[in-house]
């Protein structure tokens, strides 16, 4: 058919691009995955396989690794639901209602991203440190936050802080307060609103959030460093071991280490994209058009 | 029910949205409240909702005095704007939504909740849609579901914020016969808002014209055609 077609001007869509275009474009894309994002996650894995899975895994069961790997996942416990907790209340707050200095608090909310990790943990030893009042009081009974457990949590809770927040307000400020209102006329109370109508549709902004913040709170280096105090088996979370195991040249092991971390990262992500498969035609129905 | 509306005034920070006015509704009226934006007759339906509470004056159902009453026990059936239907429930459950919020004492048992939400699908004529989520209907269809959720609770009242404003003409038209109808059937006081003329001359008993926060005239369509009673509601039903 196309052979008896009279010649006409070949045409295309305004938005299309020309091949040569567009093939330039892909690789730039995929040369930029390649080098800044496949190129590292594998060396990580093939540092810590360099003497094959057993002395990897070996690295990984001794005292201190153990001790640091439980210690990230019970700070993790801990910072993650307390920040989605957080995140939501500051979310509803700023969103669903009108008062003075709204601006100011969505700038707060923000400050841990603005602020260094390292301040922000010099901020938490100067509050609570053993020279403070507070601290002082704290640590003479019994309740050290400094280079213990409370001050990692602090930390941890403070750099992970704005990420469920962040995903839930431009949800919340698209959405109005119309559906609220109408459970509301329809006589349901304020708890029964926020619990069917409310977290139903931020659900998946919740969801994001707390999986960025989990992989953050993992992963955080800079103020826990600070705040920790870095004693091996006690305060030494995963980062933090990583960093010292590889100043004393132990290559498998700091390298096992954070594979395991990126490992749990990755968990996360996978997680993610599972729940979003399957709740595929949910998604789509809640989504305005 | 009949409404007594009594020297309602609100204000906003530093904008005056109603200053103080008095409106009488009889029980069973079909009342629209008719202005363009910002005459305050959306902020007079919310009050009367009780999704916003007046800086004066008192609101009474069957005479008594209900100003400070919360929005759940007012039990008016309210339909939202852009309906504010729940996307993430289906039909069903949307409509069955305040049956299920009411106190476990006053809960229809389930048997009785799927027989009334199967009712008011036939009452608005669309009778297979149960499954379907907001999402997949069409611009009237939403409405219609909107207002058989409000039907669900057995209201007092009906209050509907620009019930047709989003819909296209053809549809509106039905609609507004539907609207009359369900009024009929039901024998509800209802109030609804509205910036088109036709549309509360059309179909309302009592038409409310209001302007920059004021009530410009109240009366029948009839004598609002015949007689305005002042310049701006001349202006506004000649336009």
């Amino acid at each position: 058919m196309s052979d008896t077609a009279l010649p006409r001007p070949a045409f295309r869509v305004a938005t299309d691009e020309a091949p040569l275009l567009r093939i330039v474009l892909i690789a730039i894309a995929v040369a930029g995955l390649a080098v800044l994002v496949f190129a590292p996650l594998a060396v990580v894995f093939a540092e810590a396989l360099k003497h094959g899975w057993s002395a990897a895994i070996q690295s990984l069961g001794n005292r201190d690794a153990r001790s640091a790997i439980q210690l990230t996942l019970l700070i993790t416990a801990i910072a993650v639901p307390a920040n989605a907790a957080f995140g939501i209340a500051s979310a509803w707050f700023i969103t669903k209602f009108d008062f003075r200095g709204k601006a100011f608090l969505i700038t707060l909310i923000d400050l841990p991203f603005s602020v260094s990790p390292v301040v922000a943990g010099l901020c938490i030893v100067l509050l609570f440190g053993a020279n403070s009042a507070i601290g002082g009081w704290l640590v003479a009974n019994g309740w050290p936050i400094v280079f213990a457990i409370p001050g990692i949590v602090l930390a941890t809770i403070f750099v992970t802080f704005p990420f469920v927040a962040r995903e839930l307000i431009p949800v919340m400020i698209e959405q109005g307060r119309a559906e609220e209102e109408a459970a509301l006329t329809l006589g349901a109370s304020g708890w029964r609103t926020f619990r069917t109508v409310t977290l139903p549709n931020i659900r998946w902004a919740l969801l994001y959030g707390t999986l960025l913040c989990t992989a953050r709170a993992m992963g955080e280096f800079g103020a826990v460093a600070v705040v920790s105090g870095k004693i091996r088996g006690q305060t030494a979370t995963m980062p933090i071991t990583i960093e010292m195991l590889y100043n004393e040249y132990l290559s498998v092991a700091a390298f096992s280490m954070a594979a395991l971390l990126t490992a749990l990262a990755l968990v996360t992500l996978l997680l993610k994209t599972i729940l979003e498969l399957r709740h595929a035609d949910q998604l789509a129905a809640t989504r305005r058009h | 029910m009949h409404i007594d509306i009594d020297e309602i005034a609100k204000t906003f920070g530093a904008t005056t949205a109603l200053r103080p006015v008095s409106l009488n509704i009889p029980s069973g009226a079909l009342v629209a409240l008719l202005g363009p934006s910002g005459s305050g007759k959306t902020t007079l339906l919310r009050i009367l909702g009780g999704l916003e509470f007046p800086t004066s004056g008192r609101v009474l159902f069957n005479g008594q005095d209900a100003t400070g009453m919360t929005v759940q026990d007012r039990r008016a059936g309210f339909v939202f704007q852009s309906y504010a239907l729940f996307r993430h429930m289906t039909v069903f459950d949307n409509i069955a939504y305040g049956l299920r919020a009411r106190p476990r004492g006053q809960r229809p048992p389930r048997a009785e909740i799927t027989r009334r939400v199967t009712r008011l699908l036939d009452l608005i004529q669309l009778p297979d849609i149960a499954g379907r989520y907001p999402t997949q209907l069409s611009g009237g269809q939403r409405q219609r579901v909107a207002l058989a959720r409000a039907l669900a609770i057995e209201p007092r009242m009906l209050l509907l914020d620009e019930p047709f404003g989003a819909l296209d003409a053809k549809v509106r038209k039905e609609l507004r016969q539907g609207l009359r109808d369900i009024h009929d059937e039901t024998g509800l006081t209802t109030v609804f808002v509205t910036h088109d003329q036709d549309e509360a001359m059309e179909l309302a008993d009592l038409v409310v014209v209001m302007s920059m926060g004021r009530i410009e005239q109240i009366g029948r369509p009839q004598d609002i055609r015949s007689k305005p009673a002042t310049e701006f509601v001349r202006d506004f039903i000649s336009a």
